[in-house]
Formats: C-alpha cells, sequence, structure tokens
C-alpha cells in the first residue's frame, strides 16, 4: 500500500473521500482530523508520530524498508515506569551477567514481524548504556541487558514504549529458567540418541549387507556387533532411561502407564541382543532399539513444544495485569510501586474504585468494600479505621489508607488463586477415558506379546522373539495418549488468541454439547451503563436538560452527559433544586425547567391528555419527562441499551440446541422486557435474583443437566463456580476470572456462539484421533502377530502414528485461526489497566 | 579389511567429539530461540547511530 501524499489527493480530503491517506509509520487511514495539509508526513496518533521522529532523528529510516511492518497503531500509555527502578523489582527479575550488566526479561505488547525485532534490538543505538537488546519473536520477550550504573530501566522502559511496544514485567521469569533446562536436558538427549542410533544403523546396515551377500567373515561381524553393543549401553543408559523411569514409577503406583510397554520392549531388544552378541549368533536388536528411542524422544520434544507454544498465548495475560500499588512514604507523597516491591507495614493509599494490593488494617477513612471476591457476599461491607481488609477486594465509595500485613503470595488471595490454578490442571473426563483405555490396551498388548511368543517359539524362538518385540513396538499407544490432550492444547491456545481463554480441557467438552445456558442481564446481554435510548423533542431543549443534569449524581444524568456532549459547554443555571426521587427543578437561560419522572413532571407543569400514556416504548427504559415554562416540551427514555450482537447471537445458540434463560438480580419487568426484545419468553427470563437465587438456581438445574453460566463477576461469582462451566464475560471483576473456567476478552454474545461452535468442532477432532489411533494399532499388532514387520519397520511405523495424530490436531478445524498476536490480549490489558489506574 | 580395527573406533572418536560439541552448545543456549535468528539474517548491519539515509519513507514509491 502506498502512502498518497501528492497534494491532488490531499485537496479532495475533507469535500470527497478520494483515496483514505495512510499513517507514514503503520499504513493504517489516517483520521480526517490529523491531517496535516501539505505535509510529506502524516500519521494516525501521536504515538505514530513519536515512534517515526525518533526513527529519523537516529538515521533508522531503514525500518520503512522492511516489506512487513507493524499494521497497528502506537500505543502510547505516557507511564512512567518508575516502578522499574525500585529494589523490589529488581531483586524479582532482574539478574546479573558475566560483565556485570543487569539483564531483565520484558514481555512487550503489539510485536509480530520482523521488524518488530529490528526495532527493538537498535534500541541500544537509542540509549547509550544499553548494552544489548534481543527480542524472541516467539513469545514476544525482549532480553535487555543495561548498565546500571548509566542508565535506568524506566528510561529503557520508556524508549519501548515510545516506538509502539509498551513493556510489562515478565512473570514467569522463574519458571522459564526451568522450562529452559528442561528444553536443554530434552536437546542434548535427542542430540546423543541420534548419534547413537545413525551409527548403529551403519554397523547393522554392513552386517545386513553381509547376510544378503554370501556372507562376512564371522571375526567382523562379531566385532560390529560388540561395537554396536558398545554403542547401545550408552543409548539406554542416558537418553533411554526417561523410558525406564516412567515405567518403574507406573509399576510403582500400580497403573499401566505407556512408558511400560516401551519399556519392556527396549528390555527385551537388548537382553536378546547381548545374549545373541555374546553366543555369535542370530541377530542383534541394537538398530531397532537406538532408532526406537531417537524417534520417541523427538516425538515426545515436538509435542512438548506444541503444547508450550499453545499454553504461552494465555498465560502471557498474566503479565499483563497491573502490577502497581500507590504506597505513601514517610513524606507522606504517595508514589507507584510494583505488587511485588509491598512490605508489611507500608501505607497504602487506595482510591475508590481501586483494587486493594495487599492484606491489612484500615487506618484512615470510611469506606464501603466489596468482598465478593473472597467470600462471594455481593453486598458491600462498610470499613472504617481498625477494620481488617484483603487484597483483591475492591474499594467502592471513598479513599482509604491501609497498613499493609500481608502481601503478595502471602496474602488471602493468592492463596485462592493458586487454588484456581490447582483446579484449572483437572482433566476433561475424555482425556480419562483416554488414559483408561489405553491402560486396557497395555494389558491386552501385553498378553498378546506373551502368547506370540510362546505360540512362535515352539517352531522359531528368535522369529517369535522378533514378532513379540515388533508387537510391543507396534502397538505403542503414545498415538492413543496424545490424542485428547494435544488436541485440547492446540484448541485452547488459538481459542487464546481470539479472546476466549478456556482454562481447563473440561470445559471444552462440557459445552460440545447443547445444554442450558444461564446469561446474566446487566453487562452481559446489555452494555452496562445507562444511555439515551429515544428522546421525543426539540433540540432546543437539549442544552437545558444538560445544564440542570451537568451536577446530578443520579445514574439516569450520566446518560443524558453522554448523549448531549456536543451542547457543552451549557448554558448557565441560575438555580436548582434537587428533589430526591422525584426530579431537578431550576432556571436555566431564562426558563423554568423541570426534569424527572412523569408524576413528578404532571405535578408541576400542564401536560396534554394526548401526551398523558407515559408508557415506555419498552419495559426496560425509564421515562424521563421535561417541562419548559410550565408546559410539557419533551420525553426521554433512559435504559441499559441490549448489544448490537446479543439478539442474534441467542437465536444461533437456540438453533444450535442450547436452551437460553435470563438469570439477573434487576427487576422482573426490566428482564422480561429485554427477554421479549431478544425473543425470549417469560418464563425464561428471571429477575431480581439475589446471588443465593442465583446459586440455587444453578444448583437447581445441575442435578439434571449441564449448565453453563454467563456473567460479568461480583453478583455471578457464586453461580459462575457452581455451574458446569462458568464463563465470565469482557469488563468483568476480578471475581469472575478468577471461578470462571472461561473467561472472554472480546466484548457482547457473539464470542460465546464461536466458543460453543469450537468446542463441538474440537471434540470432532478429539474422536477422530482416538479412532485413528485405534485402528493404527489394530492393523499394526495383526502385522506384527502375522510376523509381516520385524521391529525396525515397527520402531518406524510408532512414531508415525503419533505424528499422525499431531497433524490432525494442529491441522484439525477447532477455533479460527489467527497470527500470533499478542494485541489480542490488549482489549482486556485496556480494561485491567482502566480499571487499576 | 583389518583396516576396519582402526577406522571404526576413529570414526567413533570423531562422533563423540561431534556429541560433545552439541550437548556444549544446547547447554549454553545456543538452540533456546529457534525463530528469531532467521529474521536477523535480513538486517543489515551499518548501524551507526547518526547514518542517516535521505531516502524519505514513502512506502512504494509510485509517483
Amino acid at each position: 500500500m502506498g502512502t498518497s501524499t501528492s497534494p491532488s489527493a490531499l485537496a479532495h480530503v475533507g469535500a470527497v473521500r478520494v483515496e483514505q491517506v495512510a499513517c507514514s509509520h503503520c499504513g493504517l487511514p489516517v483520521p480526517e482530523g490529523f491531517l496535516e495539509q501539505g505535509s510529506a508526513t502524516q500519521f494516525c496518533c501521536a504515538g505514530c508520530r513519536t515512534a517515526f521522529a525518533i526513527l529519523r532523528d537516529h538515521g533508522l529510516d531503514q525500518y520503512y524498508a522492511f516489506a512487513d511492518r507493524r499494521t497497528s497503531p502506537v500505543r502510547a500509555t505516557g507511564r512512567t515506569y518508575e516502578e522499574f527502578d525500585h529494589e523490589a523489582f529488581s531483586t524479582l527479575y532482574v539478574t546479573r551477567t558475566a560483565e556485570g550488566l543487569a539483564r531483565v526479561e520484558l514481555f512487550l505488547e503489539g510485536v509480530h514481524c520482523a521488524s518488530c525485532v529490528w526495532l527493538v534490538e537498535r534500541v541500544p543505538l537509542l540509549l547509550p548504556g544499553v548494552a544489548r537488546a534481543e527480542l524472541n519473536i516467539a513469545r514476544s520477550l525482549a532480553a535487555i541487558e543495561w548498565d546500571d550504573g548509566s542508565v535506568k530501566l524506566s528510561a529503557v522502559a520508556r524508549a519501548l514504549e515510545s516506538l509502539g511496544y509498551p513493556p510489562h514485567p515478565y512473570l514467569g521469569v522463574r519458571r522459564d529458567e526451568v522450562r529452559r533446562r528442561e528444553d536443554r536436558t530434552a536437546i542434548q538427549r535427542i542430540g546423543v540418541a541420534g548419534a547413537i542410533a545413525v551409527n548403529v544403523m551403519l554397523a547393522a546396515i554392513a552386517m545386513y549387507a553381509g547376510w544378503l551377500s554370501n556372507g562376512m567373515e564371522s571375526q567382523y561381524e562379531q566385532f560390529f556387533r560388540w561395537v554396536s553393543l558398545g554403542l547401545t549401553i550408552p543409548a539406554i543408559v542416558f537418553p533411554g532411561r526417561v523410558f525406564f523411569a516412567g515405567a518403574w514409577a507406573a509399576l510403582r503406583t500400580r497403573a499401566l502407564h505407556l512408558d511400560l510397554p516401551i519399556a519392556i520392549a527396549l528390555s527385551a531388544g537388548v537382553v536378546r541382543g547381548t545374549i545373541n552378541t555374546i553366543t555369535d549368533s542370530g541377530p542383534v536388536y541394537f538398530d531397532g532399539v537406538t532408532v526406537l528411542i531417537f524417534l520417541l524422544l523427538v516425538g515426545r520434544y515436538l509435542q512438548q513444544r506444541g503444547q508450550r507454544a499453545a499454553t504461552d498465548a494465555s498465560e502471557l495475560l498474566y503479565s499483563l495485569t497491573p502490577q502497581g500499588a500507590r504506597v505513601v512514604d514517610e513524606a507522606g507523597a504517595v508514589r507507584e510501586l510494583p505488587a511485588a516491591a509491598l512490605l508489611p507495614g507500608m501505607i497504602l493509599d487506595v482510591r475508590a474504585g481501586d483494587t486493594i494490593a495487599a492484606d491489612g488494617v484500615v487506618t484512615e477513612g470510611r469506606s464501603a468494600v466489596n468482598l465478593s471476591l473472597l467470600t462471594g457476599e455481593s453486598r458491600p461491607v462498610t470499613v472504617e479505621p481498625g477494620a481488617a481488609v484483603w487484597a483483591g477486594t475492591l474499594n467502592i465509595s471513598a479513599p482509604v489508607r491501609v497498613r499493609i500485613d500481608r502481601a503478595g503470595e502471602e496474602s488471602r488471595v493468592a492463596k485462592l488463586l493458586r487454588q484456581v490454578e490447582e483446579s484449572t490442571r483437572r482433566r476433561a473426563p475424555v482425556v480419562v477415558l483416554a488414559n483408561r483405555m489405553a491402560g486396557w490396551f497395555v494389558a491386552v498388548v501385553l498378553v498378546l506379546a506373551v502368547i506370540t511368543y510362546l505360540v512362535g517359539a515352539r517352531h522359531d524362538p528368535s522369529a517369535a522373539l522378533d514378532n513379540a518385540i515388533a508387537l510391543l513396538v507396534v502397538t505403542c499407544p503414545c498415538a492413543l495418549a496424545m490424542a485428547t490432550p494435544l488436541a485440547v492444547t492446540v484448541a485452547t491456545g488459538r481459542a487464546a488468541r481470539r479472546g476466549l481463554f478456556i482454562k481447563g480441557g473440561d470445559a471444552i467438552e462440557a459445552l460440545s454439547r447443547p445444554g442450558i445456558l444461564l446469561l446474566d442481564k446487566t453487562g452481559t446481554i446489555t452494555e452496562a451503563r445507562v444511555s439515551l435510548v429515544r428522546w421525543d423533542g426539540p433540540e432546543w431543549v437539549k442544552p437545558l436538560v444538560l445544564a440542570l443534569e451537568q451536577e446530578s449524581t443520579h445514574p439516569l444524568a450520566d446518560g443524558f452527559r453522554r448523549a448531549f456532549a456536543e451542547f457543552v459547554p451549557a448554558p448557565a443555571v441560575e438555580s436548582s433544586t434537587h428533589v430526591t426521587g422525584g426530579g431537578i427543578v431550576g432556571r436555566v437561560d431564562g426558563h423554568d425547567v423541570v426534569v424527572g419522572s412523569p408524576s413528578f413532571v404532571s405535578s408541576r407543569a400542564r401536560v396534554d391528555t394526548a401526551a398523558t400514556d407515559a408508557h415506555a416504548p419498552d419495559d426496560s427504559l425509564s421515562p424521563v419527562w421535561v417541562a419548559v415554562d410550565g408546559a410539557l416540551v419533551a420525553r426521554a427514555f433512559l435504559g441499559d441499551p441490549v448489544r448490537a450482537d446479543a439478539k442474534a447471537s441467542i437465536q444461533a445458540l437456540r438453533a444450535a440446541g442450547w436452551s437460553v434463560r435470563i438469570l439477573s438480580g434487576d427487576a422482573p419487568s426490566v428482564v422480561r422486557a429485554v427477554g421479549r426484545a431478544l425473543g425470549l419468553t417469560p418464563e425464561e427470563c428471571q429477575g431480581g435474583a439475589t446471588p443465593e437465587e442465583k446459586l440455587r438456581v444453578v444448583e437447581s438445574f445441575k442435578g439434571t443437566h449441564r449448565v453453563v453460566m454467563v456473567g460479568d463477576g461480583v453478583n455471578d461469582a457464586a453461580a459462575i463456580a457452581a455451574a458446569t462451566v462458568g464463563i465470565g464475560v469482557h469488563g468483568g471483576a476480578e471475581a469472575s476470572l478468577a471461578t470462571a473456567d472461561i473467561f472472554l476478552t472480546t466484548p457482547g454474545l457473539a464470542p460465546l456462539v464461536e466458543l460453543m461452535q469450537g468446542a463441538e468442532r474440537t471434540m470432532r477432532v478429539i474422536r477422530r484421533n482416538i479412532a485413528f489411533s485405534l485402528a493404527y494399532n489394530v492393523v499394526g499388532a495383526w502385522l506384527a502377530i502375522a510376523g509381516l514387520i520385524n521391529p525396525v519397520a515397527a520402531a518406524i511405523m510408532m512414531p508415525l502414528s503419533s505424528l499422525t495424530v499431531v497433524l490432525g490436531s494442529w491441522y484439525g478445524s477447532t477455533f479460527e485461526r489467527t497470527p500470533i498476536s499478542p494485541n489480542a490480549a490488549a482489549p482486556a490489558t485496556a480494561a485491567a489497566v482502566a480499571s487499576a489506574s | 579389511m583389518s583396516i576396519l580395527y582402526l577406522v571404526l573406533p576413529l570414526a567413533l572418536v570423531i562422533v563423540g567429539a561431534a556429541v560433545v560439541a552439541f550437548s556444549w552448545a544446547a547447554r549454553r543456549g545456543q538452540f533456546d530461540d529457534l525463530e528469531t535468528p532467521a529474521l536477523r539474517m535480513l538486517h543489515d548491519d551499518d548501524d551507526r547511530a547518526g547514518t542517516s539515509r535521505p531516502a524519505p519513507p514513502t512506502g512504494d514509491s509510485t509517483p
């Protein structure tokens, strides 16, 4: 795409849209208000302008030569990142290199292509003192090494942000260390096993060639055998040990594990081969054994990598959650600190609307605190100096100061989240089923192998052993065991990139067939804010209403303020009186204005009988009348509008067989009205439900059906936790995030439809995988028993079956594929940041 | 053919050296990130700060 900055194109902008002008930095269309006449460069936002200037000033224009550049505007948050310089941050995230530099890994938002790598790795040119910046594109992690004597990390963070990559401390640093060690060991094992397998194969080929021609001199054959044996022993001892360890663990726990048949096949091959080597007779199985070890290790490594790539996406969301808190220092100034830096004894400054960051005691201020995250209690609790508060609870009404008692991992909420984390490791019933099947499978295979050997041993013991070993190897149920976890893992990873965060495989299974779907109304079906839905009246009245509503604290006033924003500044209010439960009476711009409920206005102004049908177009809206100079002039209807995609989504879900119901705490008449708009019968709409009532409803349905509860948190938390599958929607409180099985970061109900369809498709892939691996194994077993394949062919066939399952899971259609981009989590981030600031 | 007694152990010594080298590289973390280096080779090396290129950034420069 080209930037059209020729004068002719610019001349038409504003009059007729001939052509969109593209941003010089990111290539997106530039909004009309940002266009600069006659300028050679145009930008879609201030962030892009800054990034462009930085690149230009440092001679990094080459960035624009890359074919694939960023195609999203630079999002500037304007943070100072001062918490990055705090020593608590250092102890958590910063390590030392051998050269004495500080080193940190930061998770960057907005990384997606080669040009990002180039740009991030040029940071040392922008900031003297930064020695190295290396970006791992697959995981959006930047490793920064800098001299902390000459430059602060906060400056590096600001530089990264100005280039369009807001940095976040990466929470998985420690786990990464463990993972890296595992990876390196796995790769070493593969390398050693591969080298040994190839060399044993060379010796084996020489021996096979000898048998096929007129024979090899026995001294040389013997030499090759001993060499193979000498090579095989280290292969068994180092890389092959994994399987024996697994088999031993299986035996100890009396479970039939997949490593068991593998270990038996390996031992049988090695023992028989060793005996043949010593007695100088018959075949040695060393080639098959070593190749099997190598291929199995490669298969496992690939499987592990695939699973990790999928889980990474959802784990990174945790890196994006705000990690700061406001702390009052000795001088009384308030500073932002990383949550990890909080220590017992510090004083927290908690504003209204903030989440409290640590367990402690209130020292100043009176407020209401919402404890729902911890207790499920939705009614706010009043706190005053001396009252205990806990991390994760929401301070609602007024600022308070809190002295910290327990922070970080010690807090109640951290313990709660650990439980949630453990419960997410639950395994889908189908996973258990596959494992149960695998257990039976192993038992059957072992019995068959013994029978094959005993029956064949009467004629030809070594051929019988060959067949038995081939049987053990070819029926290795790797594919069967991998079928489910792999499909689930790939699907959840893909869903996470679509903004659907699925915490456990069992949720996918439960959603794959229709059941009862309970929807919370406020915030789930509706937008959870008051808007002006309808206005019957002349334009000139609007500024008068705005003037009166400007200072009102009533929830409906907010709707007027948003709807009439164009009339700011509003005319001056000479006098006004608020009547609780009625409305506002005032004098604006020389007029007597009355705004309020129909009855309130009727009692204060002349109302034509024709206009007395005070009924709103539907029950979910609140009517507000406006009288000017004693006569009714306008009627407004305000309400919480239903989301645009709600009706179509609910119809799609019902068409798929779901029984959809609304379960809300709002007034029953309102809930019924919303339900009617969505095509639901009154029986399917339950209003006025307390959190306890919601929980009871979920429990009552749960006896007979699978129940899916969808809500935005606080008052739904208990019901969400109790449902078969709980879904927390966009913008919900952390409570729903903590208790829900699934968390949607995209607003609206359309993601629900996508979720159900994806779940159904995922189950189809799983069933296909299981069926395929069973069929494969039956055929393989029959070939082995019939003596049609030797152990080497079996060793090659076995990993191939696993590979087909891997490919089937990867290419099976589950959720829509989207390119890897951390931006998928951006809406959630924005919401999280907004709720934290 | 008795040369085999010399050549084969020699070959194994070379293989052993290769395995040791590979393990060393793996332990040093050379295989930690297998994706980014492929992109890094696209970048030119003349990255001295201040060498501004006169070419104005205009996507594809069609007049």
